[in-house]
């Protein structure tokens, strides 16, 4: 028996909201954090993951108190990030109650952040965070920062390694081509990042049917895959892909 | 209606949380109250003596944790509430702490309450290290401790486990090598996985830890 393979929600909050809510049935206030994390701990999700899509300080503040109170009443692990740029946001994040904190753009434009966050918190806490596209010209894996907006001149397959060796002790790696298409997610880039890096790679970005999630864990071994609204909108019941999974054969908590 | 006689009966036991500036003592502080376990963060003797049940928080290192408490001057209340009877349980790194001695960052003396040491998990299984994410646990012991987690998958974030005697291992997991998820000696408990970050199952070892308690305090 090894590790399960883990099934991880993803929330965008906005100012202190989960926009794009939940729509299970028993939820009364589709927005409210704390029912929807408590929802999905009980449908069965091994992990949460919280992107601050906040524009403005003001928003960025709530996420704090997001994840204090998510904290005080969902026992699983969770992840935020999102417009996180300094130490001292890290810190905060973290001291809520959050077990991990993601970098995304803040380390492209400092590493050193990276280093700062592992030395403080170990590791295991700090997870680097990628989005990237295939360039058919470049013939590479490009990096994207500012939420996909800004191409940056990095390889992503080169830039999952240099995180690791500034110290993420877990990569969120996010197919932009895939996102949104519910065509699957991108194999052949979590087949590539295995070859470079040791750490745990979650899969994010194309998740449509059972039949992805099996074939990402299956042929890309990743070691998680983020989905958002897949499961959001009822598409797929986490109970019943844990089961369609674990009838796969593929390492699952049931 | 019968009401207790026994003073102290009717209040609710006091846990002590060891306040040694390890990390994530608040999420396992937010656990214990999300089952009603009175808890309060001390490092006052006092306190840790006078307490119904002790728990050691940690995440972080094994050599920093140990400077901290023995700078903090918590080593020897601890080990004379062991001596009392007081049940104590440790969480992944306090888990540690418990055993003699760890080789994280150079040899370093534990609390020394379970005989046994804390090595590093070896890299040459295949296996990630650290192991980060959810194992199924297969209890060895049968306790009340591990009676929630039989079977059951709880979550794990470490670099290191314990070496020590079948005797002392009440709940294990595989991951290359045979990783103890629950240790016991007498009233020493430890639990390698986080149980507050390990969902419903992970509330059934707080709230067996605090019905430990409460039978004890019957008993006394």
């Amino acid at each position: 028996m090894t590790l399960a393979k883990r099934i991880i929600p993803a929330l965008d909050v906005k100012n202190g909201r989960v926009v794009k809510g939940i729509q299970f049935k028993q939820l009364q206030d589709v927005g409210d954090p704390v029912a929807s994390a408590t929802a999905y701990q009980d449908a069965g999700a091994d992990e949460l993951v919280f992107l601050d899509i906040s524009a403005t300080q003001e928003g960025r503040a709530t996420m704090i108190e997001v994840v204090e109170r998510v904290s005080a009443a969902v026992f699983i692990p969770l992840t935020a990030g999102g417009g996180v740029t300094d130490l001292a946001s890290m810190k905060a994040i973290i001291q809520a109650g959050a077990d991990k904190v993601f970098l995304n753009s803040a380390a492209v434009d400092n590493p050193a952040l990276i280093t700062a966050g592992a030395a403080l918190y170990g590791s295991q806490a700090i997870v680097g965070a990628i989005d990237t596209k295939w360039d058919d010209v470049a013939k590479m894996y490009r990096v994207y920062t500012a939420g996909g907006t800004r191409p940056t001149a990095l390889n992503a397959l080169d830039w999952a390694e240099t995180m690791v060796a500034y110290g993420v002790g877990e990569l969120l790696v996010t197919s932009m081509s895939a996102d949104g298409t519910k065509k699957g997610y991108d194999i052949a880039l979590y087949q590539a990042l295995q070859a470079r890096v040791k750490v745990p790679i979650i899969a994010s970005g194309g998740a449509g049917s059972q039949q992805d999630f099996t074939a990402v864990f299956q042929d890309g071994a990743v070691d998680g895959a983020l989905a958002a609204s897949v499961f959001h909108y009822g598409e797929m019941r986490l109970p019943e892909l844990k089961m369609h999974l674990y009838e796969k054969g593929i390492p699952i908590r049931l | 209606m019968v009401q207790p006689t026994t003073t102290g009966l009717n209040e609710k036991p006091m846990i002590a949380v060891i306040d040694y500036g390890a990390g994530n003592i608040r999420n396992v502080m937010k656990a214990m109250a999300f089952v009603n376990l009175p808890a309060k963060l001390t490092k006052d003797p006092a306190e840790i003596l006078a307490a119904d049940g002790i728990v050691i928080p940690g995440v972080g290192a094994f050599k920093s944790a140990m400077q901290q408490m023995t700078a903090a001057q918590l080593v020897d209340p601890i080990q004379a509430a062991v001596a009392q009877g007081t049940p104590i349980l440790g969480i992944c790194l306090g888990m540690q702490l418990l055993f003699d001695s760890s080789t994280e960052f150079g040899a370093t003396p534990g609390l020394g309450l379970i005989p046994g040491k804390i090595v590093a998990l070896p890299e040459n299984t295949g296996y990630k290290v650290p192991q980060m994410g959810w194992n199924q646990n297969q209890s060895r012991i049968a306790h009340p401790l591990t009676r929630g987690i039989a079977g059951e998958y709880t979550y794990f974030v470490h670099s290191y486990y314990a070496q020590t005697a079948p005797e002392y291992i009440a709940a294990s997991v595989d991951y290359g090598v045979e990783v103890p998820s629950i240790v016991m000696k007498d009233n020493v408990f430890g639990a390698q996985f986080h149980p507050e970050k390990s969902g419903e199952v992970g509330l059934r070892v707080w709230t067996a830890f605090a019905e430990m308690i409460q039978e004890r305090r019957v008993q006394v």
